[in-house]
């Protein structure tokens, strides 16, 4: 993500642009273009490529796991592109200048990872609302639904800073949800669901993400003065006061929490990701990372050896291979045969439908990386992860290109969020870090997952509306 | 903000790229090897669904895949079992294929090398692979005699053909049925599998090519051919004949097997020698050829050397330092002197093609799904081992040993066989290893033949090669001359 000024808004491109902080040093002109309908345009382009794309995945697994092609499932998915385009006509009214390539992303990858699950029902024989491909259908209705109202109900970003606090309140109790008896829910040892009787389950803690986000962005921008101007510098780093230690503390009380209480290390880890790194934007100071990242590697050495199923991980990651590990209870065996479907897949992959994503344990959520890498191969998982740095890296340019360090701010965070959880998820299936729980975005089953990162996607297009809407001072 | 932002941008790249290597690592780099792990399911489901070639005998498959309503989509099918299990070995679900399904598990699964274009093709234009046909050099009516003629005998039989190597039967009792152990239930060939791996009996080896024994007096043949090829001695060189020979430097008395002097008279031709099969004789022959020149003849036949057939051979030995005494007992085939059917089949093979051999082989061709040739097999001389006329010589001797000495039960009316039996110590009170080799029609050789008879044949320390061995060899080449 080269740091550079928006090209539509700028064309000639300044070379040094990105060096000065953007809006600090009003030294060149005042350019206003207003481009409308183009953008919107090469989104509806890239809007039919990727729903075309999505078809043919499921046409393929159809072809290739069954033999023959069965409508439904099309059907629905044409339903669910029917949406996809209502978000895409309401931001011809609400978002004329929002970024072109989030929404085509985030339908793609929704749409790939609608054709894996539904592959692997079809291998596991369930069919009908049973069935994870058609509740995922369903869910992404609801997403994307999610994501019109997002779009249409803000208007403005900045009506979020107002309710900074509020946003921190709702995140603390969303959290704290899955541990009231009787709603709270438990799934594999972690306690991060609620449910809503049998029939719906819900993990908070992925709506608790973006209130995070909204309140670090608001809480920093009022208060980072404070946080990055005094303190007494050591060691080549200038850090912070005793008692400007409050929140970062807060922070890191709150993930341990969630890895003692929830039992869930990758949402501590991504939360206190989240938080440290959007610290370090707002107030410049890479002391907030080292302090942050010595107390939570601490946290987690601790819990390591406390924490029996912390500790399992570790030993699961480091050990993967050894027999005793693999035979465990809770051992092993998942990350293996895991690791096992994306050696099978090699290069190439073994064609949608034709390979055995089925043996690997809940291949369609916390493994559907390890599935979409059997069958589609390297090829696949490079454009994949293409994709997500592609998502990612237009989020961040709302951070280069913003005017007010809220939008900035908030927008980082939650183009961050994406690709720390990518980082996680995809970083423990191939034994980069110890595997932890969490979803990849909009690939993996999930309900919560989905409304979570639609909500993104309507927010980041927001934020990008607003950046090129604006009259602003190119530098 | 700016400036930090691009460091947390370039931080994210590097997470990016974090997962570029590691993903790139295991499906690039480590794919081949994690495809091995044993506990890789996918590769064995994979082995299975691809329509695995049929091994052929004769044109009649022995060994084929059939479809199976299951996981594994193919049920592998051994018709006739336990006669062609030496060849075909087996491929179980949870285990490494043994025999012919794993020393051509690539051409077979349709993985080899030669077969890259049409496992291409077969992706491209979206067909099933299927794996590569195998037809193996195994005489039907061969195979079958020698099952029979062994009985219920422990030992093996190998028919070859002394002009080509071709292998016509490769038996080995007791054996197993293959199909035992391609059951698609884990349990129940582990069971199985365990239960052949008890049994004292040992049918799991082929003892064919995996069974090392003493060669006793077969050895001779080795030892004369040594002698013929020094130019120092004739059929006609004589040795003293005493009753009881002390080997040089030991207190240790050998004894010719029928005790007393070897034919009587003072001194004792090679021939008689060995037409009587005396070990005195032989033991005085060795050490003046010394043990240089019977090691160099014994490797010239393949001695001390590794062979595939593909299958692998376990190595017959004859050992690499002796002193006198050694040297006198490994010349009638004790001692450390060790040899698999197949090295002996080999010596008389040789012998009987003037002196020249064939690389013995099992499979004739690999024919791949479109009956186009991947591999044919042609006869291939692995040396000359002698000259054409001390192989004559040699020939001579042992049609007299058949006619006219101690391996007489070979004979076959109207044909005429040369042969030599063996019978061999193992322990001091374990039962003898009995052997005939030979080939027959002597004048024109169209089949080689090797017994081995282990376990005394169930006679202890009374059997004797030409009581056991030499009888079950006259059956089998009765029944592939008359065919």
């Amino acid at each position: 993500m080269p740091a550079q000024t928006d090209r539509q808004t700028a064309p000639q491109g300044p070379s040094a642009s990105g060096t000065t902080p953007a809006g600090s040093t009003p030294t060149g002109s005042i350019r206003r273009l207003h481009l409308p309908q183009k953008l919107r345009n090469l989104e509806l382009f890239l809007l039919i490529i990727a729903c075309a794309i999505n078809a043919g995945a499921v046409v393929l697994v159809q072809l290739g796991a069954l033999g023959t092609i069965d409508t439904q499932l099309v059907l629905l998915g044409a339903g669910l592109s029917f949406l996809v385009f209502g978000l895409h006509v309401a931001m011809r009214f609400v978002a004329r200048d929002a970024d072109p390539f989030i929404l085509p992303i985030a339908t793609l990858l929704n749409g790939i990872g609608i054709a894996m699950i539904y592959r692997i029902d079809i291998a596991n024989n369930d069919a009908g609302w049973e069935s994870a491909s058609v509740r995922q259908i369903a869910w992404s209705a609801i997403a994307i639904v999610a994501a019109i109202v997002v779009m249409l109900v803000i208007r403005n970003h900045r009506i979020l800073f107002r309710y900074t606090y509020i946003a921190g309140f709702v995140a603390v109790i969303l959290l704290l949800l899955p541990l009231i008896p009787g709603l709270g829910h438990e799934v594999n040892g972690a306690r991060v669901w609620i449910s809503f009787g049998s029939a719906a389950t819900f993990q908070p803690g992925e709506i608790a993400k973006i209130a995070l986000a909204v309140f670090f962005a608001g809480y920093l921008v009022r208060n980072r003065d404070s946080l990055s101007m005094v303190g007494k510098k050591f060691l080549g780093m200038r850090f912070p006061r005793l008692r400007d230690l409050g929140p970062i503390l807060v922070l890191w009380a709150l993930s341990m929490s969630v890895i003692i209480f929830q039992r869930d290390l990758g949402t501590a880890l991504l939360y206190f990701g989240l938080f440290l790194v959007m610290l370090y934007v707002s107030t410049g100071r890479l002391s907030w990372i080292v302090l942050g990242m010595t107390l939570f590697v601490g946290g987690a050495i601790v819990a390591s050896q406390t924490l029996s199923y912390v500790n399992g991980r570790f030993t699961n990651w480091l050990d993967a291979f050894n027999p005793a590990v693999y035979d465990a209870d809770g051992g092993s065996y998942q990350l293996v045969q895991g690791i096992f479907g994306l050696a099978k897949g090699g290069l190439i992959g073994t064609g949608l439908g034709q390979g055995r994503p089925d043996i690997t344990p809940v291949p369609q959520s916390d493994y559907i990386i390890a599935s979409l890498g059997e069958e589609l191969g390297l090829a696949g998982i490079f454009a994949i992860l293409a994709l997500y740095l592609l998502f990612v890296a237009r989020g961040f340019r709302i951070g280069f290109a913003g005017q007010d360090d809220f939008g900035k701010l908030l927008g980082v965070g939650l183009a961050f969020v994406v690709a720390l959880q990518c980082f996680i998820v995809i970083g423990g299936v191939t034994r980069i870090i110890p595997l932890t729980g969490l979803t990849t975005p909009f690939l993996a089953a999930g309900g919560s997952s989905l409304v979570a990162n639609w909500i993104i996607v309507a927010l980041l297009l927001r934020l990008s509306d607003t950046v090129r809407n604006q009259p602003r001072l190119v530098v | 903000m700016n400036r930090e932002l691009k460091r947390v941008s370039v931080v994210v790249l590097l997470m990016f790229v974090a997962l570029l290597v590691s993903t790139t690592v295991i499906q690039g780099f480590q794919a081949d090897n994690l495809a091995a792990d044993a506990r890789n399911t996918r590769t064995l489901y994979d082995s299975y669904s691809v329509e695995r070639g049929p091994i052929l005998v004769a044109g009649e498959p022995v060994a084929q895949s059939m479809p199976a309503g299951d996981d594994y989509k193919f049920l592998r099918t051994y018709s006739n079992g336990p006669l062609y299990a030496p060849i075909t070995g087996f491929i179980p679900i949870n285990g490494a294929p043994t025999g012919l399904e794993h020393a051509l598990n690539g051409e077979l699964s349709g993985t080899s090398n030669a077969q890259f274009f049409d496992k291409l093709n077969a992706i491209i234009t979206g067909q099933k692979p299927t794996g590569a046909a195998v037809e193996v050099t195994i005489d039907p009516v061969a195979q079958q005699a020698a099952w029979d003629a062994l009985g219920d005998l422990t030992g093996s039989v190998v028919v070859t053909e002394p002009k080509t190597g071709r292998i016509l039967a490769m038996v080995s009792k007791p054996s197993f049925d293959p199909n035992t152990l391609a059951v698609h239930n884990n349990e129940e060939v582990t069971s199985t599998y365990d239960a052949l791996l008890a049994d004292p009996a040992d049918p799991l080896i082929n003892r064919a090519i995996g069974d090392l024994n003493p060669p006793g007096s077969v050895f001779k043949l080795v030892v004369v051919a040594a002698a013929l090829e020094s130019g120092k001695f004739t059929p006609e060189s004589t040795f003293p004949n005493p009753g009881t020979f002390q080997l040089p430097g030991t207190n240790t008395i050998v004894r010719n097997t029928e005790g007393g002097n070897c034919g009587g008279g003072a001194t004792v031709t090679i021939a008689t020698a060995l037409r009587l099969s005396c070990n005195i004789p032989m033991a005085e022959l060795g050490l003046e050829l010394g043990d240089k020149a019977i090691r160099d003849m014994a490797e010239k036949f393949g001695f001390n050397t590794d062979y595939t057939i593909p299958l692998d051979v376990a190595q017959s030995r004859y050992p690499r330092v002796l002193d006198d005494a050694q040297t006198a007992l490994s010349a009638f085939g004790q001692y450390e002197v060790r040899a698999t059917p197949l090295q002996m089949a080999m010596v008389s093979s040789a012998i009987a093609n003037d002196g020249v051999l064939m690389q013995p082989n099992l499979v004739d061709q690999i024919l791949a799904p479109n009956l186009s040739k991947l591999e044919v097999f042609e006869p291939m001389e692995v040396r000359r081992v002698m000259s054409a006329e001390n192989a004559a010589t040699l020939t001579l001797m042992m049609v007299n040993n058949v006619n006219d000495g101690a391996a007489s039960n070979a004979t076959i009316d109207g044909v005429e066989v040369a042969g030599k039996t063996g019978t061999a110590e193992n322990g001091e009170d374990d039962p003898y290893t009995l052997w005939f080799t030979g080939f027959a029609p002597a004048n024109d050789p169209q089949y080689a033949i090797t017994v081995l008879i282990e376990d005394g044949g169930g006679l202890g320390q009374t059997g004797y090669g030409n009581l056991l061995a030499a009888p079950v060899a006259q059956q089998v080449l009765e029944a592939v001359l008359n065919k």
